[in-house]
């Protein structure tokens, strides 16, 4: 456009609104971001949700606690152990089950083969939103061994509601310790050529290093828990600060990171991915003898009351908040989501920057927008 | 502080609130005129720091609508519950305490939407979920829809 | 042009009919190579919602491979694609944004129900008000795959199985011709 008339360059251009989703290539589901941009940077953000909104908090209070649970699976289908065994949590909580030994460190060792399949997607789909495709087929090598294991034991890859109140649902195969243990030493083989791959890599490390910087009040503000505020300083590891289940028995390291940047983020859950595998190694040895549920009645009833019980997914905090009144049936049931929190902190982070590094920080925040829309 | 040295500390400090607790936490009743200034000094005293809020929903207990907030401490992890009671079920109002903890505005956007209870002083406030024109507001218990809801 | 409006054809076969109504062995050959060619290389539209979208992934990746069937690329934009896998849950807000993408796909065009949701609205068909019960009151469908989630080979068998029935199929054939009225 020609400047004949010494127009200030800014006048020229005006702004437009485009929408980004809910349908688009990358992995995360059906969010749309209403973007207000001005060549390339960044006005405004307005995140629109809803499309997968399925209305779970309702249909809990018309089924029973056994009923809601396997519904709990598909909110954030890629920590689904960890969903279940939250709620079951909380019912045994309120009905002062005492659960056995042996499904104590079950449950831990399905939860964190879990987290290491969560994590080992993120990271393919992160390295495909930013360009690289080969990552998306190394990552799903090593979570197929998992989920073969998932599979053999509970029946299914995705959703597997094998956590129940009281234990778990069946006894482990015979060969249960020596596969993971067969597994875990191909796992962390391929970590070290992730590390060569791409976190050595210049061109990834000059697309997030810098880029997306959160500060730690504004994460302390915006309630962010998981791997995003442990980038940016805070200390909030669930397994550690109000463990259920056995944690505070076991020895791993809160991997806390100052950087506050993509980066961080990225180095937090490369971290994580080695410290899940240190923690299965310390039970595979040794799993202790006994039974795999305690007797739980046919009906569940809770008493009157309200309970809260948290547990660390791969995303963050979730929390389960069950009210009471004695029946069978739940009155509310609320499930607090780890996405819903830390969604609310990618319009401060992205206000001023260019679409690329919008991708960039979405790829590293990790949402998954079932577990926001519920 | 322990949940039984938190709840001597809230009913020396707040004298006129209802102090109770739930299984885990602490609890205490709130005024909705008085909301922002116990959410003041609960985020601001020393002994208290309150700086994160990690949930906040509704509850419809028939006749009252219930606000409950979830808050926590990062330097002392110690947790307690407030709650607001709402008597108007046709235009029920609550002052939004975005100004204290910005994870509200999401949570509060969520509320509007599922209770209808409307938040004043919020930056946005939108109906995220559901959009303008759903009717009714179906986290309520004497929402009814015939068509879609097939109860068993 | 209308996107909305449904495109209905004209049958294309009644110009090569010969005296007895039916067409001859030239359009028959032609007809089972372009259905050869067609089921061969379909190109599926990357369209996931929910869980089902990660066994869809699962089936991309390198352990299933569906590329050796053909389904070499999956399309961002769906005025380059040919197949629809509706995986995961539909609802009321993102009916409309289906039925548009359905639109804007030329023809033909096929579409696979995957999962349990798109059957039939899946766990969620009783007590939920946000779920549209079935994703064929939406758009038409071809195959349905059951199951929540199906297998990665469930959805191959899916595949194989719309890939027979294109093979089947008649666009320019006559076999029976109407018969005229003064007839």
């Amino acid at each position: 456009m020609e400047n004949n008339n010494n127009i200030p360059i800014d006048d020229l251009t005006e702004e437009f609104v485009v929408n980004i989703g809910p349908q688009h290539p990358s992995t995360h589901g059906v969010l749309r971001l209403q973007a207000t941009l001005d060549g390339e940077t960044i006005k405004d953000l307005l995140p629109v949700l809803g499309y997968i909104h399925r209305g779970i908090e309702k249909m809990t209070e018309s089924l029973g606690y056994k009923q809601s649970i396997y519904l709990t699976s598909r909110m954030d289908y890629l920590s689904a152990h960890i969903n279940n065994q939250a709620c079951s949590l909380a019912i045994e909580k309120g009905m002062q089950i005492e659960v056995p030994e042996r499904a104590k460190a079950i449950r831990i060792i399905m939860a964190e083969l879990q987290r290491l399949t969560s994590h080992e997607l993120w990271w393919g789909s992160c390295a495909m939103d930013l360009g690289a495709v080969t990552p998306f087929f190394l990552a799903f090598r090593d979570r197929e061994r998992i989920l073969d294991i998932f599979e053999g034991n509970t029946g299914n890859r995705l959703t597997m509601n094998y956590i129940t109140p009281g234990g778990v649902m069946f006894d482990v195969l015979p060969n249960f310790a020596s596969s993971i243990k067969e597994l875990l030493v191909k796992v962390k083989e391929h970590l070290k050529e992730y590390e060569e791959l791409i976190t050595g890599n210049v061109i990834f490390q000059h697309r997030l290093k810098g880029v997306g910087i959160l500060p730690r009040e504004l994460a302390i503000s915006m309630g962010c828990t998981g791997p995003v505020a442990r980038a940016s300083g805070i200390s909030c590891d669930v397994r550690k600060y109000h463990p259920y289940d056995g944690y505070d028995k076991l020895d791993f390291k809160e991997i806390v990171i100052d950087g506050c940047d993509s980066w961080a983020r990225y180095k937090v859950r490369m971290e994580e991915m080695k410290q899940s595998i240190h923690i299965i190694e310390q039970l595979i040895h040794n799993i202790p003898e006994g039974e795999f549920r305690a007797k739980v009645k046919g009906v569940i009833k809770l008493p009157v009351g309200e309970y809260y019980q948290r547990v660390e997914t791969a995303r963050g905090e979730l929390g389960v908040y069950i009210v009471s009144d004695g029946g069978n049936k739940p009155y509310r049931m609320k499930f607090r989501a780890a996405s819903f929190s830390n969604l609310g902190a990618l319009k401060p982070i992205t206000v001023g920057a260019k679409i690329g590094d919008l991708m960039a920080s979405m790829a590293t925040i990790d949402l998954v927008i079932p577990d926001i829309d519920r | 502080m322990t949940k039984e040295e938190l709840k001597t500390y809230l009913v020396q400090i707040f004298p006129s609130n209802k102090v109770d607790e739930t299984f885990d936490f602490p609890l205490m009743f709130v005024d909705k005129s008085e909301l922002l200034s116990v959410a003041q000094k609960l985020k601001d005293s020393p002994e208290t720091q309150f700086d994160f809020l990690f949930c906040q929903t509704a509850v419809d207990r028939i006749p009252n609508l219930e606000v409950v907030y979830h808050l926590s401490s990062i330097n002392f992890k110690h947790d307690m519950v407030l709650k607001v009671v709402l008597e108007d079920r046709e235009t029920p109002e609550v002052p939004s305490v975005y100004s204290f903890w910005k994870a509200a505005e999401l949570y509060e956007d969520e509320i509007f939407d599922m209770f209808g209870i409307r938040f004043s002083n919020h930056p946005n406030l939108r109906r995220i979920m559901l959009g303008d024109e759903w009717p009714g507001f179906p986290l309520r218990k004497d929402y009814k829809d015939d068509i879609n809801i097939v109860s068993l | 042009m209308d996107v909305n409006k449904d495109f209905i054809p004209d049958f294309p076969g009644d110009i090569y009919k010969d005296d007895t109504g039916k067409t001859n062995f030239i359009v028959t050959s032609v007809d089972s190579i372009a259905n050869w060619a067609r089921s061969n290389s379909l190109w599926p539209l990357s369209f996931g919602t929910s869980c089902c979208a990660i066994e869809l992934m699962s089936t991309v990746s390198a352990k299933y491979d569906w590329s050796r069937f053909g389904f070499e690329v999956m399309r961002a934009s769906p005025r380059q694609c040919d197949l629809i896998i509706v995986a995961g849950t539909i609802t009321y807000k993102m009916a409309p944004v289906l039925k548009r993408l359905y639109n804007q796909m030329p023809e033909p065009r096929y579409v696979i129900a995957m999962g349990a949701c798109a059957i039939s609205g899946g766990p969620f068909f009783y007590n939920s008000y946000s779920v549209v019960k079935g994703v064929d009151n939406i758009i038409p469908v071809d195959v349905y795959i059951p199951g929540c989630p199906p297998r990665p080979e469930a959805l191959i068998h899916g595949m194989m199985t719309l890939q027979n029935k294109i093979k089947n199929s008649k666009a320019y054939v006559i076999e029976n011709p109407k018969k005229e009225e003064n007839e």
